[in-house]
């Protein structure tokens, strides 16, 4: 008996020895510091389980626990960006890029059902230039925005951004205007325009399409802000609070509607959708 | 022009010269019956950019516009023409009223870009650019708008949706200064020459790229050496675009307002 006990206590005690094994890959809380494995941060959708800090998805990530099951459409699946200024090696760093994240640019538009609500979604992938605007993510969201007018349909974006894309110079900032244009018009449509800002919405994303929204949602803990923080504490010689330009820090000073947790962001989106008009077509809700 | 040949570097040392001629030079040369409007009826009443109502010629006009300082006195007036979002928000309000009463209004453009502080970031300055940029391209009044020196960044756009924009010869238009392109591209801020002429940033720039409609001609050397010259140049070209603007269906102009901004942008599918 006793003989078996230890073979027991053993076993568990290896097995344990094996889980902590220092090869498997972490994911470190940028607001935390709190560590875990990456597998169990994926599990967790990317939400750090100490602090509630919403982490960084990729857009097909952010599409797949969005929208309905196979209801999505992609609008300009191969638009790629020209270089306006001669940047150099612009164009190698874009191809090395669009191999390495499967993406075409910073965005991928396109139409889908939410709980059998129809509506146009964009969501920007930070890995792709830190999912700065340059002429494809202006052309891109603003043809977005055309198509929901035409077909009178809501508009939500999930912004992320490091704000313009310098490589591509003025042209970038004058992405500012065009998409701003664009949600305008969608405004005086009648038609419902909800962002979501994710982590990170700086710069002239933030001052344009995404500050623009009917509804403004965050996910919690996310940076949101127009000036980067190294620049401003930069401009007044002292470290900032941690807090500072945090999606918490934006809703107490009035920029945020509400903080949603990602696991209830579809039904949220869901309901408000709905409470708007957008009702599921021909009873077809999807649970 | 006597200027074409200058680098886009040599015309930035023109735009820094400290006695270039700043909007507070011009408004009283430019117009007549100019009465200052204070505040954006939320919080403040911001020192970096200026708006009022005025006379060009016997036009009621009204007119807003980035206030570059001279000396320090004058720079912690204006916080060296960084607008917080109360200067933005006091920019649309004047906009807003200009449309009901059916004046154009005229936007003068000089600033390295909009404050980046904490006031600036709890005020919402994102929400206040995006804000007047959206309301600038349905506002049912016509805008012009002249870039006096330097047009930095988002804070200059927020000025910056129009049906005409014009430039000073010496003028830059930027997505951030060459300094801060060459900081963040190359993490070296000394190669801000190099950043400056790759960046596409002159005058001829913007009318090349279809941002801009109008080169104004400054003397030689630049607008500080003859101010005189170059308010005549400014009033003569805002007289006739007003008078040519005036012509046009409110609902056309938009149409072309959107459209200008709209087509922007290269790429391929």
């Amino acid at each position: 008996m006793i003989e078996d006990l230890l073979k027991i206590v053993t076993k568990r005690f290896n097995d344990d020895n094996t889980k902590s094994e220092p090869e498997q890959p972490k994911f470190k809380c940028p607001r935390c510091q709190h560590t875990i494995t990456e597998e169990h941060y994926n599990e967790l959708v990317k939400v750090c389980p100490n602090c509630n800090y919403h982490g960084r998805m990729t857009a097909r990530e952010r599409i797949a626990i969005t929208v309905d099951k196979e209801s999505f459409v992609e609008f300009d699946k191969d638009m790629k960006s020209c270089n306006p200024i001669n940047y150099p090696e612009y164009e190698e760093k874009q191809q090395e890029l669009r191999e390495r994240t499967g993406l075409s640019d910073a965005v991928i538009t396109g139409e889908a059902t939410i709980k059998g609500s129809r509506t146009v979604i964009a969501v920007m992938d930070s890995r792709y230039m830190m999912a700065s605007m340059g002429s494809v993510v202006g052309e891109k969201i603003t043809r977005a925005f055309e198509f929901a007018v035409e077909k009178k349909l809501p508009v939500i974006i999930f912004t992320a951004s490091g704000g313009a894309r310098m490589q591509e110079g003025i042209v970038s900032l004058m992405q500012m205007a065009k998409t701003s244009g664009a949600v305008a018009r969608h405004n005086q449509a009648g038609l419902l325009y909800i962002t979501v800002m994710t982590d990170p919405t700086t710069g002239g994303v933030t001052a344009s399409f995404a500050s623009l929204g009917d509804i403004i949602i965050a996910e919690p803990k996310v940076l949101i802000g127009f000036a980067g923080r190294r620049v401003i504490e930069g401009t007044i010689k002292q470290r900032l609070p941690d807090d500072f330009q945090l999606a918490e820090f934006l809703q107490e000073k009035g920029f945020i509607d509400m903080i949603v947790e990602r696991k209830k962001m579809r039904s949220t989106l869901s309901h408000l959708l709905k409470l708007h008009g957008y009702v599921p077509e021909n009873d077809t809700e999807v649970l | 022009m006597e200027n074409e040949a200058k680098t886009a570097w040599e015309r930035l040392q023109i735009v820094h010269n400290k006695n270039r001629p700043t909007v507070n030079d011009y408004i009283p040369l430019i117009f007549t019956d100019f009465y200052e409007m204070h505040g954006d009826r939320h919080y403040g009443d911001d020192g970096a950019i200026i708006g009022g109502i005025g006379r060009l010629n016997e036009i009621p006009v009204t007119i807003i516009a980035q206030v570059k300082g001279r000396d320090i006195n004058e720079n912690k007036k204006c916080n060296f023409a960084m607008p917080h979002p109360e200067g933005y928000r006091k920019a649309l309000r004047l906009a807003r009223q200009a449309e009901k009463f059916h004046r154009p209004v005229i936007c003068f453009i000089d600033t390295p870009g909009a404050f980046c502080g904490i006031s600036a970031e709890e005020r919402g300055q994102g929400e206040a650019i995006a804000r007047n940029i959206m309301e600038f391209m349905t506002l049912r009044t016509p805008i012009i708008s002249v870039v006096l020196g330097e047009a930095g960044s988002g804070g200059a756009l927020a000025l910056g949706v129009c049906d005409h924009l014009a430039m000073l010869e010496n003028a830059s238009y930027s997505v951030l200064s060459p300094r801060g392109f060459a900081s963040i591209l190359w993490k070296d801020p000394s190669r801000e020459e190099e950043a400056s002429s790759i960046m596409k940033i002159t005058a001829e720039d913007m009318l090349e790229l279809q941002i801009a409609e109008t080169i104004i001609e400054e003397p030689l050397g630049g607008a500080h050496n003859n101010l005189d010259k170059i308010t005549e140049n400014i009033k003569e070209f805002l007289v006739h675009e007003i008078s040519e603007i005036s012509k046009k269906d409110i609902d056309e102009l938009l149409k072309a307002r959107y459209t200008k901004f709209r087509k922007i942008g290269e790429f391929t599918e």
